[in-house]
Protein backbone atom coordinates (compact mmCIF):
# COMPACT_ATOMS: atom_id res chain seq x y z
CA UNK A 1 0.00 0.00 0.00
CA UNK A 2 1.62 3.25 -1.12
CA UNK A 3 1.49 6.70 0.46
CA UNK A 4 -1.13 7.96 -1.99
CA UNK A 5 -3.50 5.16 -1.07
CA UNK A 6 -2.88 5.75 2.63
CA UNK A 7 -3.68 9.44 2.14
CA UNK A 8 -7.09 8.47 0.75
CA UNK A 9 -7.57 6.00 3.62
CA UNK A 10 -6.90 8.84 6.08
CA UNK A 11 -9.32 11.22 4.31
CA UNK A 12 -12.01 8.53 4.17
CA UNK A 13 -11.47 7.84 7.87
CA UNK A 14 -11.71 11.55 8.63
CA UNK A 15 -15.05 11.79 6.81
CA UNK A 16 -16.22 8.79 8.82
CA UNK A 17 -15.01 10.27 12.10
CA UNK A 18 -16.53 13.67 11.32
CA UNK A 19 -19.84 11.98 10.49
CA UNK A 20 -19.82 10.01 13.74
CA UNK A 21 -19.17 13.20 15.72
CA UNK A 22 -21.68 15.33 13.78
CA UNK A 23 -24.41 12.70 14.23
CA UNK A 24 -23.59 12.51 18.00
CA UNK A 25 -22.97 8.74 17.72
CA UNK A 26 -19.77 9.37 19.70
CA UNK A 27 -22.00 9.93 22.75
CA UNK A 28 -22.84 6.54 24.30
CA UNK A 29 -25.86 8.19 25.93
CA UNK A 30 -27.41 8.84 22.50
CA UNK A 31 -26.88 5.20 21.50
CA UNK A 32 -28.47 3.97 24.75
CA UNK A 33 -31.43 6.33 24.12
CA UNK A 34 -31.86 4.68 20.72
CA UNK A 35 -31.71 1.19 22.20
CA UNK A 36 -34.39 2.25 24.74
CA UNK A 37 -36.55 3.65 21.86
CA UNK A 38 -36.38 7.17 23.29
CA UNK A 39 -34.69 8.66 20.21
CA UNK A 40 -34.62 6.76 16.92
CA UNK A 41 -31.89 8.93 15.39
CA UNK A 42 -29.45 6.03 15.03
CA UNK A 43 -31.76 4.54 12.42
CA UNK A 44 -31.32 7.67 10.29
CA UNK A 45 -27.54 7.51 10.67
CA UNK A 46 -27.48 3.85 9.69
CA UNK A 47 -30.03 4.35 6.90
CA UNK A 48 -28.19 7.33 5.41
CA UNK A 49 -24.84 5.54 5.57
CA UNK A 50 -26.24 2.33 4.06
CA UNK A 51 -28.02 4.21 1.24
CA UNK A 52 -24.87 5.98 0.05
CA UNK A 53 -22.62 2.94 0.53
CA UNK A 54 -25.14 0.65 -1.16
CA UNK A 55 -25.16 2.82 -4.29
CA UNK A 56 -21.36 2.92 -4.38
CA UNK A 57 -20.83 -0.80 -3.74
CA UNK A 58 -23.48 -1.82 -6.27
CA UNK A 59 -22.95 0.71 -9.07
CA UNK A 60 -19.25 1.56 -9.08
CA UNK A 61 -17.98 -1.95 -10.00
CA UNK A 62 -20.36 -1.85 -12.98
CA UNK A 63 -19.06 1.40 -14.39
CA UNK A 64 -15.38 1.08 -13.41
CA UNK A 65 -13.15 -1.97 -13.88
CA UNK A 66 -11.11 -1.19 -10.80
CA UNK A 67 -10.61 1.43 -8.06
CA UNK A 68 -8.55 4.53 -8.88
CA UNK A 69 -5.43 3.40 -7.05
CA UNK A 70 -5.73 -0.38 -6.71
CA UNK A 71 -6.30 -3.49 -8.79
CA UNK A 72 -9.62 -4.81 -7.55
CA UNK A 73 -12.72 -3.96 -5.56
CA UNK A 74 -12.94 -5.82 -2.26
CA UNK A 75 -15.89 -7.71 -0.84
CA UNK A 76 -17.21 -7.85 2.71
CA UNK A 77 -16.65 -11.40 3.92
CA UNK A 78 -19.70 -12.60 5.84
CA UNK A 79 -20.17 -16.27 6.39
CA UNK A 80 -23.56 -17.65 7.37
CA UNK A 81 -22.46 -19.67 10.36
CA UNK A 82 -23.19 -20.25 14.03
CA UNK A 83 -19.96 -18.37 14.80
CA UNK A 84 -21.07 -15.24 12.92
CA UNK A 85 -24.54 -15.19 14.47
CA UNK A 86 -23.43 -16.07 18.02
CA UNK A 87 -20.75 -13.37 17.77
CA UNK A 88 -23.39 -10.86 16.69
CA UNK A 89 -25.56 -11.77 19.70
CA UNK A 90 -22.58 -11.34 22.05
CA UNK A 91 -21.56 -8.08 20.37
CA UNK A 92 -25.07 -6.71 20.97
CA UNK A 93 -24.86 -7.46 24.70
CA UNK A 94 -21.62 -5.47 24.97
CA UNK A 95 -22.99 -2.66 22.82
CA UNK A 96 -26.15 -2.43 24.93
CA UNK A 97 -24.16 -2.45 28.16
CA UNK A 98 -21.69 0.26 27.15
CA UNK A 99 -23.42 2.21 24.36
CA UNK A 100 -20.10 1.97 22.54
CA UNK A 101 -19.14 0.18 19.34
CA UNK A 102 -15.74 0.20 17.59
CA UNK A 103 -16.14 3.24 15.30
CA UNK A 104 -17.49 5.70 17.89
CA UNK A 105 -15.03 4.38 20.52
CA UNK A 106 -12.15 5.47 18.27
CA UNK A 107 -13.71 8.66 16.88
CA UNK A 108 -14.93 9.78 20.30
CA UNK A 109 -11.34 10.32 21.43
CA UNK A 110 -11.18 13.19 18.93
CA UNK A 111 -14.05 14.92 20.73
CA UNK A 112 -12.24 14.77 24.06
CA UNK A 113 -14.35 11.92 25.43
CA UNK A 114 -11.47 10.39 27.36
CA UNK A 115 -13.39 7.70 29.33
CA UNK A 116 -13.76 5.96 25.95
CA UNK A 117 -10.17 4.83 26.52
CA UNK A 118 -11.72 2.28 28.89
CA UNK A 119 -14.01 1.06 26.12
CA UNK A 120 -11.06 0.90 23.72
CA UNK A 121 -9.08 -1.16 26.24
CA UNK A 122 -12.07 -3.47 26.61
CA UNK A 123 -12.51 -3.82 22.84
CA UNK A 124 -8.82 -4.63 22.34
CA UNK A 125 -8.82 -7.14 25.21
CA UNK A 126 -11.97 -8.82 23.84
CA UNK A 127 -10.42 -9.04 20.38
CA UNK A 128 -7.26 -10.55 21.91
CA UNK A 129 -9.15 -13.26 23.82
CA UNK A 130 -11.12 -14.08 20.67
CA UNK A 131 -8.03 -14.36 18.48
CA UNK A 132 -5.92 -16.17 21.07
CA UNK A 133 -8.43 -18.73 22.36
CA UNK A 134 -11.45 -18.77 20.05
CA UNK A 135 -9.92 -18.45 16.60
CA UNK A 136 -11.54 -20.48 13.83
CA UNK A 137 -9.65 -23.68 13.04
CA UNK A 138 -7.57 -23.41 9.90
CA UNK A 139 -9.30 -25.09 6.95
CA UNK B 1 -41.98 13.31 14.63
CA UNK B 2 -40.87 14.86 17.92
CA UNK B 3 -41.82 11.67 19.74
CA UNK B 4 -39.34 9.68 17.66
CA UNK B 5 -36.67 12.38 17.33
CA UNK B 6 -36.77 14.61 20.42
CA UNK B 7 -33.32 16.00 19.56
CA UNK B 8 -34.10 16.73 15.89
CA UNK B 9 -33.31 14.51 12.92
CA UNK B 10 -31.26 16.42 10.34
CA UNK B 11 -27.90 15.96 12.06
CA UNK B 12 -28.52 12.21 12.22
CA UNK B 13 -29.28 11.94 8.51
CA UNK B 14 -26.47 14.31 7.49
CA UNK B 15 -23.98 12.43 9.67
CA UNK B 16 -25.11 9.14 8.16
CA UNK B 17 -24.62 10.48 4.64
CA UNK B 18 -21.10 11.58 5.63
CA UNK B 19 -20.34 8.07 6.93
CA UNK B 20 -21.51 6.71 3.60
CA UNK B 21 -19.33 9.24 1.77
CA UNK B 22 -16.28 8.07 3.75
CA UNK B 23 -17.03 4.39 3.04
CA UNK B 24 -17.59 5.25 -0.64
CA UNK B 25 -14.38 7.25 -1.01
CA UNK B 26 -12.40 4.39 0.57
CA UNK B 27 -13.98 1.91 -1.84
CA UNK B 28 -13.62 4.11 -4.94
CA UNK B 29 -9.98 5.01 -4.29
CA UNK B 30 -8.62 1.76 -2.86
CA UNK B 31 -11.30 -0.93 -3.22
CA UNK B 32 -11.10 -1.51 0.54
CA UNK B 33 -14.11 -2.35 2.72
CA UNK B 34 -14.13 -0.03 5.72
CA UNK B 35 -15.27 -2.14 8.65
CA UNK B 36 -14.01 -0.93 11.98
CA UNK B 37 -13.64 -3.88 14.35
CA UNK B 38 -10.78 -5.66 12.53
CA UNK B 39 -8.26 -3.05 13.65
CA UNK B 40 -8.64 -4.38 17.21
CA UNK B 41 -7.42 -7.79 15.99
CA UNK B 42 -4.82 -6.62 13.47
CA UNK B 43 -3.13 -4.40 16.07
CA UNK B 44 -2.23 -7.55 18.05
CA UNK B 45 -0.12 -8.73 15.11
CA UNK B 46 2.44 -6.15 16.26
CA UNK B 47 2.72 -7.73 19.71
CA UNK B 48 1.65 -11.37 19.62
CA UNK B 49 3.12 -14.41 17.90
CA UNK B 50 -0.15 -16.37 18.27
CA UNK B 51 -0.90 -17.99 14.90
CA UNK B 52 -4.26 -16.28 14.35
CA UNK B 53 -2.73 -12.81 14.60
CA UNK B 54 -0.08 -13.76 12.01
CA UNK B 55 -2.77 -14.41 9.41
CA UNK B 56 -2.04 -12.63 6.11
CA UNK B 57 -5.31 -10.71 6.20
CA UNK B 58 -4.22 -8.99 9.43
CA UNK B 59 -0.55 -8.51 8.52
CA UNK B 60 -1.45 -7.04 5.14
CA UNK B 61 -4.16 -4.71 6.46
CA UNK B 62 -2.74 -3.58 9.80
CA UNK B 63 -1.10 -0.43 8.44
CA UNK B 64 -4.07 1.00 6.58
CA UNK B 65 -6.42 0.05 9.42
CA UNK B 66 -4.32 2.09 11.85
CA UNK B 67 -4.24 5.03 9.43
CA UNK B 68 -8.00 4.69 9.01
CA UNK B 69 -8.45 4.75 12.81
CA UNK B 70 -6.21 7.81 13.07
CA UNK B 71 -8.37 9.44 10.38
CA UNK B 72 -11.43 8.80 12.53
CA UNK B 73 -9.88 10.60 15.48
CA UNK B 74 -8.72 13.43 13.22
CA UNK B 75 -12.14 13.88 11.59
CA UNK B 76 -13.86 13.99 14.96
CA UNK B 77 -11.26 16.50 16.15
CA UNK B 78 -12.00 18.72 13.12
CA UNK B 79 -15.69 18.60 14.10
CA UNK B 80 -14.78 19.53 17.68
CA UNK B 81 -12.65 22.51 16.63
CA UNK B 82 -15.13 23.76 14.04
CA UNK B 83 -18.55 23.17 15.60
CA UNK B 84 -18.48 21.15 18.75
CA UNK B 85 -17.99 21.23 22.43
CA UNK B 86 -16.01 18.57 24.28
CA UNK B 87 -18.21 15.87 25.68
CA UNK B 88 -17.35 13.43 28.45
CA UNK B 89 -19.64 10.48 28.86
CA UNK B 90 -21.36 9.76 32.14
CA UNK B 91 -21.70 6.02 31.49
CA UNK B 92 -20.10 4.24 34.47
CA UNK B 93 -16.52 3.09 33.91
CA UNK B 94 -17.29 -0.59 34.52
CA UNK B 95 -19.96 -0.55 31.80
CA UNK B 96 -17.51 0.96 29.29
CA UNK B 97 -14.79 -1.54 30.17
CA UNK B 98 -16.90 -4.71 30.48
CA UNK B 99 -19.24 -3.71 27.64
CA UNK B 100 -16.24 -2.93 25.45
CA UNK B 101 -14.71 -6.31 26.24
CA UNK B 102 -17.91 -8.21 25.40
CA UNK B 103 -18.46 -6.13 22.25
CA UNK B 104 -14.84 -6.63 21.13
CA UNK B 105 -15.02 -10.38 21.64
CA UNK B 106 -18.39 -10.69 19.91
CA UNK B 107 -17.57 -8.43 16.97
CA UNK B 108 -14.38 -10.34 16.22
CA UNK B 109 -16.09 -13.73 16.61
CA UNK B 110 -18.76 -12.47 14.21
CA UNK B 111 -16.21 -10.73 11.94
CA UNK B 112 -18.24 -7.53 11.95
CA UNK B 113 -19.74 -4.73 14.02
CA UNK B 114 -22.16 -1.86 13.43
CA UNK B 115 -19.87 -0.64 10.63
CA UNK B 116 -18.76 -3.96 9.12
CA UNK B 117 -22.11 -5.77 9.24
CA UNK B 118 -24.35 -2.72 9.65
CA UNK B 119 -23.05 -0.54 6.83
CA UNK B 120 -20.67 -2.58 4.62
CA UNK B 121 -22.50 -5.91 4.98
CA UNK B 122 -26.00 -4.56 4.36
CA UNK B 123 -24.71 -2.41 1.47
CA UNK B 124 -23.21 -5.63 -0.01
CA UNK B 125 -26.55 -7.44 0.52
CA UNK B 126 -24.81 -10.15 2.56
CA UNK B 127 -27.50 -12.35 4.18
CA UNK B 128 -25.26 -13.23 7.16
CA UNK B 129 -24.62 -9.53 7.85
CA UNK B 130 -28.29 -8.57 7.56
CA UNK B 131 -29.24 -11.34 10.00
CA UNK B 132 -26.36 -10.34 12.30
CA UNK B 133 -27.65 -6.75 12.43
CA UNK B 134 -31.14 -7.95 13.40
CA UNK B 135 -29.63 -10.17 16.10
CA UNK B 136 -27.31 -7.56 17.63
CA UNK B 137 -29.98 -4.87 17.59
CA UNK B 138 -32.25 -7.26 19.51
CA UNK B 139 -29.67 -8.31 22.11
CA UNK B 140 -28.49 -4.70 22.53
CA UNK B 141 -32.05 -3.43 23.11
CA UNK B 142 -32.73 -6.18 25.64
CA UNK B 143 -29.43 -5.55 27.43
CA UNK B 144 -29.92 -1.77 27.61
CA UNK B 145 -33.39 -2.26 29.12
CA UNK B 146 -32.26 -4.87 31.63
CA UNK B 147 -29.27 -2.79 32.76
CA UNK B 148 -31.40 0.35 33.07
CA UNK B 149 -34.07 -1.55 35.04
CA UNK B 150 -31.47 -2.94 37.45
CA UNK B 151 -29.58 0.34 37.89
Amino acid sequence: MNARMLAFVAIAGALFGFGLAYSTMVKPEVVIDFLMWRDLGLLLVLGGAVAVTFLTYQLLPRIAKKPWLADAFGKHPSEMSARTLAGAAIFGVGWGLSGVCPGPAIAGLGTGNWPLLLALAGLAAGAFIQGRFFAPKAP
Amino acid sequence: MDAFFPNGWMHYLAGGLLLGAGMSLLFAATGLIGGMSTVFTSIWSFFSQAPYFRDARFLSSRTWRLVYAAGLVGGALVWLLAFGEPFVTGIPAWRLLVGGFIAGFGARLSNGCTAGHGICGIASLQPASILSVVIFLATAMITARVVTALA
